[in-house]
């Protein structure tokens, strides 16, 4: 027995697999109970899986690499939630492949963005974002004024969600195009069918450019999506302790 | 799935076995039998010679 | 793989291997390129089309040139080749690196309107990655194949796979790279590149892991040196982080988009059980591996304890795959998994030090080396900066303090201390052994431009840390300032303006560092050209024996 670990500095596959073994506990451990144990996620009302407009402006957020400044993420500290609102539950990025938590803050959380300011705000500070807050640090991205999304690729991204999970039914995937151009415009006939696949979406020409559905369309209608979902008048904390 | 259930099994033999190999690496390491061979060992980058 | 295989193998048999793989990689780049109606899937179909006929021009010239077939001597060309890639990547890495702290330090001079390719968030990942897997993967590949060679006294395995290995290796850093500035990145930092990238990724990795077991099992010494085991569990671990983490649907086979198998919190834990991991193995015990070797080597001493390197190791590798989750405190993640990952954190304070302390130790009673080796002293300084960070990592991994520090720049500041002094330094002791020993030469081109390096890189380190810990613990405090009335003190861009001066000085600390690794590459290439600097010229190099056999000077020879 003493001669155990000879044996492995003189095999080589013997050390292979001693070594997979050994760094396999910690993540089977850790990792694996997650999927399993009822109390990761809590129980809560309002999550819906995003609309195809509001996932395309979440594509175009993971594209530009938002996430390496902004996180979303609120932690359960004072200051934190006197900040930026409610800290983050689990249940809110249960629809997030992959999530966005993030890790830096260079610039502020935006887990809970949502509705705290108006569309054409977010267009002038994403164009320029120095001429609303002159101190920032964050790069222009005016052109996604000129990039209109592919609405006939959305059906795909829907389908794709729903493999990995994401509980869209056969009727939001077959709709996806004509959904995203629905959100741009209240006065179009498929509002309310619309409203009833996505409780609380907002409608509206989120950019300020009604010929073109376009990245900044999207990006806005998710940023302005963020945070809103749960119903937090019906939440209870102590029902979900873990 | 429950926690507890899961906490208590870490908390027992969970221990009892991280306890246990840990000493077999340090019985290992620590046996004097296996001194000279560990001192072959460190000499390698040592004595090399070309092939 | 058996033993017989392998020698087959040797045979040239594996150049088939490699050619019908190509030829596949061809076909699949063809009818990609021509079926997709994704632009950036249709430009990255053609880099690998290009990559692969290439690959197949390069065997096919080897099978008729004839040469490398049945050869028995150390296979040094794919090292030179991985040491020139590990400072271009380098060089290439921290450019990125100072161009973007600049860019928050200049944020008006520095982005540009239509330009979305040079915006902050296509060119952080893309300096994470140049600098992680690109210069330190190659100075890992490099070092590994020559330490793998020497400790077992055999030519690397597998013919012409360490070549497949080192190729594929580069075009897997040109997709990704590209794929950054086009907009390519499933946003899991340190893991960006899309399904496709992965997928070739797994190929290269997996022939590497076989390559690198394949010398083990033919080796002419009944141990496995130390340094191999390190390399072992860097290969091996990387390889499972990468498979897992990286799990994912595709929007199309023709589409370079996918969604990650995992959401929410269970993503976030799989994630940083690969990003801590990341640290821990391709940052940590790979570059063990290589203070295992190149430190007993050029202080021409033993390893201090070969005990100590054996419950270190264990230690190491079973602790560390646990500290994920501290990326994640006060988070949505479970309190029971945040707090099973600070306590690991915390434990795994200890194995680090071991690896510190044989690594220091080895110099007892040569600590006078310091003094006149400048190389020796870079990859002791290397150890100490180790040192300190798996001091740091811990404090930052408990609750309270991270707290503080999560979401600041003190976290920039940690992983440069471990990064520029740690991996950074390590990396540029061992190439300056590598270089006169792969290039035949009895020592480097000249000592004190070594010296100019590691006191201007040494100084840039010490601005870089120190501003990012004073930037980093003050926006920390400032974000929880209340004022007298029980109101938040500061809005948040009035933290973000006093970083400002922080940022500037970032940007210093980081020119400075790059300034030092060009300085390097001079010498490097004076070295292996052959030249001497005159000021520098003594009776070594004047003097008597050039007669070292096989190529490799003697490391004592340029000690002193």
């Amino acid at each position: 027995m003493l001669n155990k670990h000879a044996i492995l500095e003189k095999h080589g596959w013997l050390l292979s697999v001693a070594i997979l073994v050994t760094v396999s506990i910690g993540g089977i451990v850790e990792i694996a109970p997650l999927f399993y144990l009822e109390s990761t996620i809590e129980k809560v009302e309002g999550m819906r899986p995003y609309s195809p407009l509001e996932l395309a402006g979440r594509n175009v957020y993971v594209r530009e690499g938002c996430y390496l400044c902004h996180s979303q993420q609120i932690r359960p500290l004072r200051d934190e939630v006197e900040r930026y609102g409610h800290y983050s539950l689990a249940a809110e990025s249960m629809y997030d492949h992959p999530f966005q938590w993030g890790s830096k803050r260079t610039g502020p959380d935006l887990a809970r963005v949502g509705g705290k300011y108006s569309d054409a705000w977010h267009v002038q500070h994403l164009i320029d974002p120095r001429s609303v807050v002159p101190e920032s640090v964050m790069p222009p991205y005016g052109f996604l004024v000129k990039n209109t999304i592919n609405l006939d690729r959305l059906e795909l991204d829907l389908k794709a969600n729903r493999a990995v999970g994401v509980p869209y039914t056969d009727e939001m995937i077959e709709k996806a195009a004509s959904d995203a151009s629905v959100q741009t415009d209240p006065f179009s006939a498929d509002y309310d069918a619309f409203l009833a696949r996505y409780p609380k979406a907002q409608i509206r020409d989120f950019d300020g450019n009604v010929d073109a559905i376009t990245e900044m369309d999207a990006l806005i209608a998710y940023l302005q999506v963020l945070g809103t979902m749960v119903d937090f008048e019906k939440y209870q904390p102590e029902e979900n302790y873990r | 799935m429950m926690y507890e259930t899961l906490s208590q099994f870490a908390q027992t033999f969970g221990l009892v076995l991280f306890v246990v190999a840990f000493a077999l690496v340090l019985i290992y390491a620590l046996n004097p039998r296996n001194k000279k061979s560990f001192d072959e060992a460190k000499r390698i980058p040592l004595e090399e010679e070309d092939i | 793989m058996s033993q017989h295989m392998i020698d087959r193998n040797e045979g040239g048999g594996e150049i088939a291997v490699i050619g019908a793989l190509l030829g596949v990689g061809v076909l699949w780049a063809l009818t990609t390129a021509a079926r997709t109606v994704d632009p950036l899937m249709q430009v990255h179909a053609f880099i690998f089309l290009a990559a692969f006929v290439l690959g197949g021009i390069a065997l096919g010239a080897q099978v008729y040139s004839g040469t490398d077939a049945n050869r028995s001597d150390y296979q040094f060309g794919v090292v030179k080749a991985g040491v020139i890639a590990t400072m271009f990547w380098g060089i290439a890495g921290f450019l990125v690196g100072v161009l973007i702290a600049s860019q928050l330090a200049f944020p008006n001079l520095l982005y540009f309107d239509n330009l979305p390719w040079t915006n902050f968030g296509r060119l952080r990942p893309l300096h994470t990655s140049a600098v992680i897997f690109a210069f330190g993967g190659n100075a890992l590949m490099a070092t590994s194949f020559y330490v793998v060679q020497r400790t077992s006294r055999t030519r690397l395995a597998g013919g012409m796979w360490p070549w497949f290995v080192f190729w594929g290796y580069q075009l897997f850093i040109v997709i990704a790279a590209t794929g950054y500035l086009m907009g390519v990145t499933q946003s899991k930092e340190y893991a960006e590149p899309e399904w496709y990238t992965d997928i070739w990724l797994t190929i290269v990795w997996v022939s590497y892991l076989l390559v690198f077991l394949g010398t083990i099992w033919k080796r002419k010494e009944p141990h496995i040196y130390v340094a191999n085991w390190f390399y072992l569990a860097f290969i091996i671990t990387v390889a499972m982080l990468h498979i897992v983490n990286n799990l994912a649907v595709p929007v199309s086979l023709t589409d370079t988009k996918s969604y990650s198998l995992f959401s929410g919190v269970q993503d976030a834990l799989t994630q940083w059980w690969y990003g801590h991991n990341a640290v821990g193995f391709f940052l940590t015990a790979g570059f063990l591996g290589i203070m295992y070797y190149f430190i007993p080597k050029r202080a021409e001493r033993p390893i201090y304890s070969y005990r100590l390197s054996i419950v270190h190791f264990w230690s190491l590798i079973f602790i560390y795959i646990w500290a994920g989750p501290h990326h994640l405190h006060y988070t949505a993640l479970p309190e029971w998994a945040q707090t099973l990952g600070m306590t690991f954190s915390i434990m795994l304070w200890m194995p680090s030090w071991g690896g510190m302390i044989n690594g220091l130790m080895t110099l007892s009673g040569a600590w006078d080396k310091l003094r006149t080796d400048p190389v020796l002293r870079m990859m002791v300084v290397s150890v100490a900066f180790y040192g300190m960070s798996t001091f740091e990592g811990p404090l930052m991994a408990i609750r309270s303090v991270n707290s503080l520090s999560h979401y600041t720049d003190w976290t920039i500041g940690h992983v440069h201390s471990g990064a520029l002094g740690w991996v950074g330094y390590i990396s540029f002791g061992a190439v300056y052994c590598l270089v006169p020993w792969l290039w035949n030469r009895r020592g480097l081109y000249s000592k004190a431009l070594v010296e100019w390096h590691f006191w201007i890189s040494t100084l840039g380190i010490l601005l870089y840390i120190t501003s990012m810990w004073v930037s980093g613990v003050m926006q920390g405090l400032m974000w929880r300032a209340y004022n007298s009335f029980g109101f938040l003190e500061y809005s948040f861009v009035e933290t973000v303006e006093a970083m400002h001066p922080y940022y500037m000085i970032r940007a210093l600390g980081g020119a400075m560092f790059l300034t030092g690794a060009l300085i390097m590459v001079y010498n490097l290439w004076r070295t292996a050209r052959g030249d001497v600097c005159e000021k520098e010229l003594t009776p070594q190099h004047t003097g008597e024996d050039a007669g070292v056999p096989g190529g490799v000077a003697a490391p004592a020879r340029m000690g002193a």
